[in-house]
Order: structure tokens, then sequence, then C-alpha cells
């Protein structure tokens, strides 16, 4: 059988099939083939990094929810019911590992890729556009944060740690999550020269995790404080999830997504730029 | 290897039709430029050239480092944008139809860039999806490309484990798998032992010979006369000279040239009493060049004048003695 015997459109008509439409010189609509390089690059990658993301989460869930947790009391949810600490941890724990996957994909992978890797620079000599390769790239840091979140529930809902059937939504949350943080975290990585400058990236990850109310509530802090973490993304993503498994639904939610939505265009934005700034210019 | 000479005459006979398809018309002009212009910063890397490519033409871009060939070759790849003057790939413009361009074409960069995390397969399969072509169709054309790179056997390999030469064969069959009209390679055989530049040199014959239009950079004269129809000497962002091989050393050199070497530091001392000899001298460093129509016959007179010179080499002009002539500089320093 040859070849010429299948049919197949040329890569130019594939081309020219989007010539006219909205954005046609940064997107060819074909960012599930980058996706598809990611899935080739899996399978020859080391898979013991790709679960210790998983197990990450787990290990602190069972330091301090269970055991910090046995000394302390009183913890309620925002209705003033009592719960467990373990339950009002545990949401916080998978905010946490989605952010962490998705941002370990589009920060120290996209930063290799970029430099070492020579991979968009391969991809950019094609017919794909910028906007396929930022979106694509970001798809896949976001779907580490999703299987991180579909892992964490299957561990945590059976140990009762979800009370809530609205908890089943945090799945699709964390991966509104993931989304947001890949989006931004890939934008940042663009810009960044230097390896040194990707530990700034760990600078800022490791407080946020230990302060945005993941272990405790934000009333403890002085007001300042409070406006200064609710401004920060884990803060929101922590909020929603939470907020989900333990069933308590308010409109400030709403805020929470919409505060993703706006990280999740505005980090493609940048992305796209500054792809077509170092790859097309 | 029966099994490759079918699967080149049925490539052969394909692009044939092709071809013969287009001959009705005039030659086709694939590439055109008038006052290219790229500017970085303050520096004019090319510094408006003008040209144009035929359908079926090998084009060579000669040069020696940093004359502006890469970036001439980025520019209509569609990878980076001029500053300045017009530039015509198919019909289209960069500046607005950039994934339209690439499409037509195949891309051989100067620094390998295939996918180290990919297996040899995997990176010819992914190429062509990225081109939005479809699996069913790619398997098959993937194993006529693994036959022509003679890589059938390494389909399984991670990238790491190829020689350059191999790594260089996977990388034009990566920009084939495309089927471009045009092959741009840059500098494909810099870094290569000389059995593997061969190898390369008579896979790059075979695509020329099916009517595909290459465009090659290099600084190796050898190459550029082994693979080109027409050659663009480029020094400085400029061009300097625009030929087929043959015509530039016949309007740029003479026929022969004696090489006369008479010791590092007695050679511009002995130039001044070789004055009259030959048509032109050139002193180098480390010898004499002096060219002539007849090689034999200078050396010679150089005898006759009491002059013994350590060795003596009589030699056809090369594209080497063009660019010598054009740049009072010698390609590879």
């Amino acid at each position: 059988m040859s070849s010429a015997s299948i049919r197949q459109e040329s890569a130019i008509e594939i081309a020219e099939s989007r010539k006219g439409k909205l954005g046609a010189g940064v997107y060819s609509g074909r960012s599930r083939v980058v996706l598809e390089r990611g899935y080739f690059a899996l399978k020859s990658s080391t898979w013991a990094v790709v679960a210790s993301g998983f197990v990450e989460p787990l290990i602190y869930l069972v330091a301090f929810g269970y055991g910090i947790g046995q000394f302390i009391d009183g913890v309620v949810d925002g209705n003033g019911n009592p719960i467990s600490y373990a339950q009002f941890i545990a949401p916080a724990l998978l905010a946490t590992s989605a952010m962490n996957g998705a941002i370990y994909d589009s920060t120290w992978n996209v930063f290799f890729k970029m430099h070492f890797g020579r991979i968009y620079n391969g991809m950019l000599s094609t017919s794909l556009g910028t906007l396929d390769v930022a979106l694509g790239e970001i798809s896949w840091a976001l779907l580490r944060g999703l299987a991180y979140a579909i892992g964490f529930m299957a561990i945590v809902t059976p140990m009762g740690l979800v009370p809530s059937w609205w908890g089943l939504l945090a799945i699709p949350a964390s991966v509104l999550v993931a989304f947001g943080f890949a989006a931004v975290g890939m934008g940042i990585t663009s810009y960044l020269k230097h390896r040194q400058q990707m530990q700034y990236i760990q600078l800022v990850m490791l407080p946020m995790f230990l302060f945005s109310g993941t272990f405790f509530p934000l009333t403890i802090y002085p007001e300042p404080i409070q406006w200064f973490i609710q401004a920060l993304p884990l803060w929101q993503a922590i909020e929603l999830i939470r907020g989900l498994t333990l069933g308590i639904l308010n409109l400030a939610m709403l805020g929470h997504v919409l505060y993703f939505v706006v990280m999740i265009i505005g980090g493609l934005y940048f992305t796209t730029r500054r792809l077509t700034a170092l790859f097309l210019r | 290897m029966i099994r490759l000479e079918r699967l080149n005459i049925r490539l052969f006979q394909r692009r044939k039709t092709l071809i013969l398809a287009k001959d009705s018309k005039a030659p086709e002009t694939m590439i055109i430029a008038k006052g290219l212009t790229k500017v970085y910063g303050d520096f004019k890397a090319v510094d408006g050239i003008d040209f144009t490519v035929t359908r079926g033409e090998s084009f060579g871009l000669l040069g020696p480092n940093g004359a502006g060939k890469s970036t001439t070759m980025k520019m209509i790849a569609a990878t980076s944008q001029r500053s300045g003057g017009d530039l015509l790939i198919l019909g289209k413009d960069p500046n607005d139809q950039g994934p339209e361009i690439r499409a037509h074409l195949g891309v051989v960069p100067q620094q390998d860039n295939l996918d180290r995390e990919l297996k040899v397969w995997e990176n010819l399969m992914i190429y062509g999806r990225y081109f939005g072509l479809s699996r069913k169709w790619l398997k098959v054309k993937i194993e006529e490309l693994l036959d022509f790179a003679q890589l059938a056997d390494k389909r399984n390999s991670k990238t790491e484990e190829l020689s350059g030469g191999m790594k260089r064969r996977l990388t034009i069959a990566r920009g084939l798998v495309n089927e471009p009209e045009i092959l741009m390679l840059d500098e494909p055989t810099t870094g290569l032992d000389p059995q593997a530049r061969h190898i390369l040199w008579d896979r790059l014959f075979r695509l020329k010979e099916q009517g595909v239009t290459l465009v090659i950079t290099t600084h190796y004269m050898d190459e550029a006369e082994q693979l080109c129809d027409r050659i663009m000497v480029m020094d400085k962002g400029k061009i300097m000279a625009e030929g087929s091989p043959a015509e530039l050393i016949k309007n740029y050199s003479s026929k022969e040239v004696l090489e006369v070497r008479f010791g590092s530091d007695n050679n511009a001392q002995v130039a001044k009493e070789l004055e009259g000899i030959g048509e032109r001298l050139e002193i180098l460093p480390d010898r004499i060049l002096v060219y002539a129509e007849d090689g034999e016959q200078c050396l010679e007179q150089i005898i006759k004048k009491g002059l013994h010179p350590v060795t003596s080499l009589v030699r056809r002009s090369s594209l080497e003695d063009v660019f010598l002539r054009l740049t009072g500089r010698t390609l590879v320093d």
C-alpha cells in the first residue's frame, strides 16, 4: 500500500482551510496535536516523578489531618457545624495538588522545552500557530492537575472527608484551577531566561501553600494581611473547592470562578504573544 | 535494497507527473525577494537583497559565518519577520500568511531540534500531526521516509542513540513528511564526517532529481558545487555575486590555480618577484595563489626565475577562489 492511495488533504489544503478566519495567523485549531506529543513523551518518562505529585498531598493529609488533627478540636464549617480537621484541610490539599500538577508542567517542563529541547522551534516551523502551542501545552499541564485531583478524590471520598454531594463538582473545579495556574505559569515561564529565575516560582509557591487558609482559617491574621491573601490564586482555589466538598455554596464562589477565568485568558494571551515574539519575529 | 529502489522509482514517477503538469506553464517562481532586509538593533544582518528561486531549482546561499544566510533562511521559512523590503513565497506574504507558507515548506535547521523525548518513529509521526495530517496516511508515509533516510532499523531508537549523520537524515526525513514544495537546508553537512556527508549528498541529490526545490546554505564550496544549480554568494548581509558554479568560476576566477608555498616567513617577500606571472596573484599567510589559464606553465616560469617553492600544486579553480576574489577573505577561517 502506498501513501498515495490513502486520501489525504495536503498540508497546504489543511493550512488554507483556516484562511480568513479569526486568529488565522496564530491559531490553526490543532492544539490537540500538542497533547499527542505530550502523550508520546509521557510513555517514555519516569513514572516515579509523575506519581510523586500524587503522593505528596496524601502525605500532608496523613501528617496534618490525622497526626496534628488529633490535637485540634472545635473546627467548624462556614455554617458553624462541627467538622473534623481532616475534612477542613482535604479540599485545600486538593486545590494545592491541582496547582502543583499544573505548575510543574507549565514551568519546569516548558522552560526545558523552550530553551534546551527546542521543541517549540520545531512546532512553529510547521503550520501550527503560537496559540495552538500555548493552548496545547497549557491543556497538557492541566491534565496532570486533573489526574492528581481525581486520584486524590478517589482516596479521600471513601475516607469520609467529602461530606457533601456537591463535592463531585470539586473535580471540574480542580480543572478550572489547574487551567488557571497552568496558563499563568506558562505565561511567566515564557519571560524567564535563566534557570535561577525559575527558583522564584518555588519561592512564591511554598508560602502561598502554607498561608492561604490551607491549614487554618484566615481570621487569625490582621485585616490587611487577610486582604492580601484573598487576592492570591491559591486562596481563591481553596475557598472554591472547600465550599463544594463541605456543601456550603454562596455567591462569592462565582467570584472565585471568574478569578480563574481571568487567569486563563490573561495567561493564554501573554503566552501566545511571547511565543510569537520569541520564535516568529 | 530492492525495496528501496522500487520506492525511489515510485517517488520519482510521482514527482515527474507533478512536474510535467506544471511544465505547460513558464518556470514558476517559488520565492521572490526585493530589497529584503533584517535589522537587529543597529546591526543589519541582511541588507537589501534581491533574488528569485524557481520551481525545481537547487538554490545555494554561500558565505562565511555571519553573512546573513541563516537569517535569510528564517525569513523565507516564515519564522522571522523581515524588517524591510518585499518577500513572497509561492505568492504569499510571510508577514500575514505564516502558517500557510510553513505548510509548503520542509525545514532542516542548522542546529538539530529533534524531539529528544520521543523515538525516531514518533518524531516523524508527531511532526506530521503538527501539519494536521491523518495518522493513517502518516503510518504509510513514515515507512517511505524511514527507507529514504536509511533509518528503517532505527525506528524504535531514541534520537540520542543516533550518530550525527543519522540525526541529520532523520531531520531531513522529518522535513519531508508534509511533502513540501521547498526544502530548506541550513548548513546540512556541517559537523559531519566525510562518509556521512556523502550519504547525505546522495539523499539530497535524489530529492533534487525528484523535482523538489532546494534552498541550501553552506560555507563549503564543494557542497555548493555538488548540490546547487545556482549560487548566491553573500557577505556581510549583501549579495556579492550570483550564478551557476561554472559561471561564477568563469566570471570571477581563472581556469586553473597554482598554489606555491615558500615557507610562512618568505611568502610575502617572494610574491614581489612573482609579479607578472599568470593573470592575478593572491597572497595568503601560508601560500601564494597564481591564477592562470595554464598552471604548469606558470610553475616553469617561477622555477626559471631561480625560485624554488617548498610545495606546489596545480588545481582547477573553485568557488573558494571566487569568494576570495570577491571578499578578499577565505570562506572557512
